[in-house]
């Protein structure tokens, strides 16, 4: 509790070094940085210092069968010993807070691997974290590529790593050296359905909203668009007037648009945007000596577009047309399991048939991104993009080991010897009986109770009678 | 294309036309597991005579006893199981729907072990067909016969389209683990354990691994020692001690040695006669490899009881060792063998360190009259499971996660934990596009007092209570309707559902 509460004051004293070094690294507005970095932490810090006690209890509340109806069994949360949690660059602080959160909270040590990419914030946690928590159980390292290879090399009790698909494998090859289980939260092609009867205006809003939140750069931004052409028709229109209202004319004059994080990610999406043969109807325009993309929207997109062969994790959106809901869900399961779905639609039937039909990380109706903020909800992703999940008692139990405990009553031998050689088909009867767990469950019947308890304190008085060879 | 590629390609298929999902089919197929179960027992138990030379009424207990129970469970519980699990709500989202949908993965690959071929292979099968999805059963080729029944009968039970059979040796089973599944299930040893979790790096697929370890045993001498000997000699001698979660050596004080030399020495006598190897309940060593590799361990121990083998048989007595050092060779890896090794030490602290000196084993076992002792030991080790005061039996317990940490595994299973360990959780979130003016806090451009609202709102004030919440709310829903209002009161589409 007390580390819990030393990194809330850590968080809370330095939010304005905080948000000048995400401003430097990513040219976040304050807004973004107050919004999805330092209040998300703050929140699951509370959250987990509110629900702390409750998550450490041992869980007695679990069904026995009747051989064992006089034992105590529990499940404990342990901590697992050392963790290994890496950060990535989009949310460089809460990438690796929250995980830390929750490593605290399940009472391990950790060491800190932030991204080098953000050194702004990099050095700044190398700083502050040292300045409020234990030096013996949290550090942090800074480094590269060939650094993150070295540490690897040691032993851990679990990793944790936020990034990229490639890099996982060989994390999970290095972990495999040492049987060490590892949280992956990657990311994927999040699809965003816009279908069937709607409030166009609305949906845009929060479309634009979610896409071009922190320019684009979130693992669970919606990646591309699926519409009819009656929907795209009426949407761009709507897409447009939010984005004029939200950044003004001149986006890239705006304080509250971002910045693509390095050269080389500019690179590599204006490469992509160069080679998509979709048309550009909103946007398009780019400054490198900035690292500049406007927010851009190209239509006419087809399965085989150089945007629609790996995340894009920029301010581009591609619009795909469908004819039908159907070949828009055919669609999604051909792709790799992304790590959010979103379904925009005032029709019930409609987020339904997506929901049973599809497999993602996670699942928003008519928004984008905010089911990450409710830390009820586990995040995490399924099949490529990702394994495991954290936020609040998610992350608690990822980084805790439940241990079944039993322990057992010295009574009752004499139902025991049911189960000692010699073997006979006789106490074989008995004790399937006794441990079958029962299809109508007696427990409600007050005279079978009582009649239950009697014999087995009869049984409770014969076994104190020693010695039965 | 191998066969093990055909198996598996027709496996996805199968999944894809999504008729492992319904509710009706997957209780269908656990119940014909459990006909089969039921109506194969002979076919069963003499199978596993020829592989392990166990008794028809040890099958049963060890083996079958244990699935039923879990099939019994997971048909019950199901309906349970699948609904979607409702989950808090902030502020923000008081409105909306928010829930948690388990959902299968996929195609599962589950790899037996031949110790327990029917319980450690058909378990985590429960578990898949009851997630939804599909499996391939890969069981362990030691048990040729076995094998073979599982093989040759099983289809005619469940869809061998989800649900193959697919047998052979290493080198099918590297084959397998090239191709991609959704999830692999090992229960094995530590070192391929580790070649598993490599090729299913791979794909990024996720695994269990159920390994092994030394699980201790701990009798303090305060304890009923003619009790705690008896479930030790049970615990320990069952299949010939070829258990995971056998007892793998006594931790006691020196002044109870003797004593529990004594005791176990009457029990091995009241269980496996005086002459176990004629005794039918009294297993083998599964193969000549692992005779010798036990025997080999007996070396530089002093040999308190038992010792007498028959290589020809893979028969070795059940054997007791005592003033075991800790660095003789019986202590370096898991016995998996009817050997117990006594190591005297001076009290709990010392067999505490002890324990935390190796790896983290999959079981720990403390026979103590003492509550505070037993929860000493829980509190300052770290093992997979523990049992106190007896052996084995927590691996009945459904509504325990059976797994290891550290080196002797990670996940777990038994119960809904099987469920859910197959399955993907998934975290929805549905809202609807009504309170707009609060959402508008949150758009571009950024304002000073737009961010104050946001923090209030995004904020979590669990101290509220029902009522603080519900007379925030009617704030809330006044502000929005005020401020709807301003905006010229839009017509606000509703999407059934929430509140």
């Amino acid at each position: 509790m007390t580390q819990l509460q030393n990194l809330l004051s850590l968080v809370e004293e330095n939010e304005q070094l905080i948000q000048d070094a995400l401003h430097k690294d990513l040219h976040k507005p304050k807004f973004e940085s107050v919004l999805s970095e330092i209040q998300i932490t703050l929140n699951d810090l509370y959250f987990a210092m509110e629900n702390l006690r409750t998550w450490m209890q041992p869980e007695y509340n679990i069904g026995k069968n009747l051989a064992t109806r006089m034992d105590d069994c529990f499940i404990r949360r342990e901590p697992l010993g050392v963790v290994l949690i890496i950060g990535a660059w989009n949310y460089p602080l809460h990438l690796i807070l929250l995980p830390l959160v929750a490593a605290i909270a399940a009472g391990n040590c950790a060491i800190l691997k932030p991204s080098e990419i953000c050194q702004a914030t990099e050095q700044l946690l190398a700083e502050l974290i040292p300045k409020y928590l234990s030096q013996d159980c949290y550090a942090v390292l800074c480094g590269g590529a060939e650094d993150t290879k070295s540490l690897l090399k040691n032993k851990f009790d679990h990793i944790f790593y936020t990034g990229s698909q490639v890099v996982a494998r060989s994390i999970l090859l290095a972990a495999a050296a040492h049987l060490t289980p590892v949280t992956l939260e990657l990311g994927g092609k999040s699809p965003c359905f816009i279908y069937g009867h709607i409030d166009i205006q609305k949906a845009a809003k929060r479309l634009c909203w979610s896409k071009f939140f922190n320019t684009g750069q979130s693992c669970v931004a919606p990646d591309y668009v699926l519409c009819t052409a009656q929907t795209r028709d009426a949407l761009l229109p709507a897409l447009r007037e939010t984005l004029q209202t939200f950044y003004g004319p001149d986006p890239g004059a705006s304080p509250d648009m971002g910045r693509i994080v390095t050269p080389r990610h500019w690179r590599r999406l204006m490469d992509m945007l160069e080679k998509s043969k979709g048309k550009v109807v909103i946007g398009g325009e780019s400054r490198e000596e900035d690292k500049y993309i406007a927010p851009t929207v190209l239509v006419d997109v087809l399965e085989s577009d150089a945007l629609m062969q790996e995340e894009i994790f920029g301010p581009i959106l591609p619009i795909l047309t469908i004819e039908s809901l159907d070949e828009g869900i055919d669609y999604i399961n051909r792709q790799e399991k992304p790590l959010a779905l979103y379904v925009f639609s005032d029709e019930t039937s409609v987020v339904t048939t997506v929901l049973n039909n599809t497999s993602s990380g996670g699942f928003c109706g008519n928004d984008g991104i905010v089911h990450m903020a409710l830390p009820g909800l586990p995040f995490g992703g399924v099949g490529a993009s990702g394994m495991g999940s954290y936020h609040g008692r998610w992350g608690f139990e990822t980084f805790s080991h439940r241990r079944g405990c039993m322990n057992r009553s010295w009574l009752l031998e004499r139902v025991n010897v049911l189960r000692y050689p010699p073997y006979s088909d006789y106490n074989l009867g008995w004790l399937r009986w006794a441990t079958t767990f029962k299809k109508n469950s007696w427990g409600g019947c007050s005279v079978i109770k009582i009649l239950f308890w009697v014999c087995t304190g009869s049984l409770k008085y014969l076994s104190s009678v020693p010695d039965f060879y | 294309m191998s066969r093990e590629q055909k198996a598996v390609e027709r496996a996805r298929k199968a999944f894809l036309t999504g008729r492992s999902k319904p509710l009706e089919h997957r209780i269908r197929q656990l119940k014909n597991l459990q006909r089969f179960l039921l109506e194969r027992e002979k076919e069963i138990a003499e199978a596993i005579k020829k592989d392990l030379n166990k008794s028809e009424a040890g099958t049963q207990l060890y083996e079958t006893l244990g699935l039923e129970g879990e099939i019994i469970l997971a048909v019950k519980k199901l309906a349970e199981w699948v609904a979607p699990r409702p989950v808090e709500k902030n502020l923000l989202t008081i409105s909306d729907t928010v829930y948690i949908q388990p959902e299968p993965l996929g195609v599962v690959l589950i790899i037996g072990a031949w110790n327990y071929p029917w319980a450690v292979t058909i378990q985590p099968l429960i578990g898949a067909i009851a997630a939804g999805n599909a499996a391939v059963v890969k069981p362990s080729e030691v048990c040729v016969h076995t094998a073979k029944v599982m093989e040759d009968l099983l289809p005619a039970y469940i869809d061998k389209e989800l649900y193959p059979v697919v047998t052979g040796g290493v080198s099918e089973t590297q084959e397998l683990l090239r191709q991609r599944f959704d999830h692999v299930f090992y229960t094995g040893n530590s070192m391929v354990g580790k070649l598993v979790m490599e090729a299913a790096a791979k794909h990024l697929t996720p695994i269990t691994l159920e390994l092994g370890g030394k699980s201790p045993c701990y009798i303090d001498k305060n304890c009923d020692i003619p009790i705690a000997c008896r479930r030790v000699t049970w615990g320990k001698y069952s299949n010939c001690g070829q258990t995971c979660i056998a007892p793998d050596y006594i931790l006691c004080e020196p002044s109870i040695q003797g004593r529990v030399l004594e005791e176990i020495k009457k029990s091995i006598k009241a269980f496996y006669t005086e002459d176990p190897k004629t005794c039918p309940d009294y297993g083998r060593i599964i193969n000549q490899r692992h005779f010798k590799r036990i025997m080999a361990m007996t070396e530089d121990s002093t040999i308190a009881i038992g010792g007498d083998s028959d290589e020809s048989t893979c028969y070795i007595a059940p054997t007791v060792l005592k003033d075991v050092q800790v660095n003789s060779k019986v202590m370096q890896e898991e016995i998996f063998g009817p050997l117990l090794p006594i190591l005297t030490v001076s009290g709990v602290d010392e067999a505490i360190d002890f324990i935390n000196k190796g790896e983290k084993p999959l079981a720990l076992y403390i026979f103590s009259p003492d509550d505070k002792v037993i929860k000493k030991v829980i509190a300052e080790t770290s093992s997979g499971g523990v049992l106190a005061n007896d052996c084995l039996v927590h691996y009945s317990v459904s509504a325990l996660p059976f797994g290891g940490v550290g080196n002797s595994g990670m996940g777990s299973y038994h119960g809904k934990f099987s469920f859910d360990n197959l399955s993907h959780l998934r975290g929805c979130l549905i809202k609807q596009l009504k309170m707009e003016g609060v959402n508008d806090m949150r758009y571009p451009p950024h304002t000073a007092k737009k961010l104050f609202w946001a923090r209030f709102f995004i904020l979590k004030n669990p101290d509220l209570g029902f009522i603080g919440r519900m007379t925030l709310l009617t704030i809330i829903a006044v502000v929005a309707a005020m401020v709807l209002q301003v905006r010229g009161g839009r017509k606000v589409c509703v999407w059934g559902g929430g509140w």
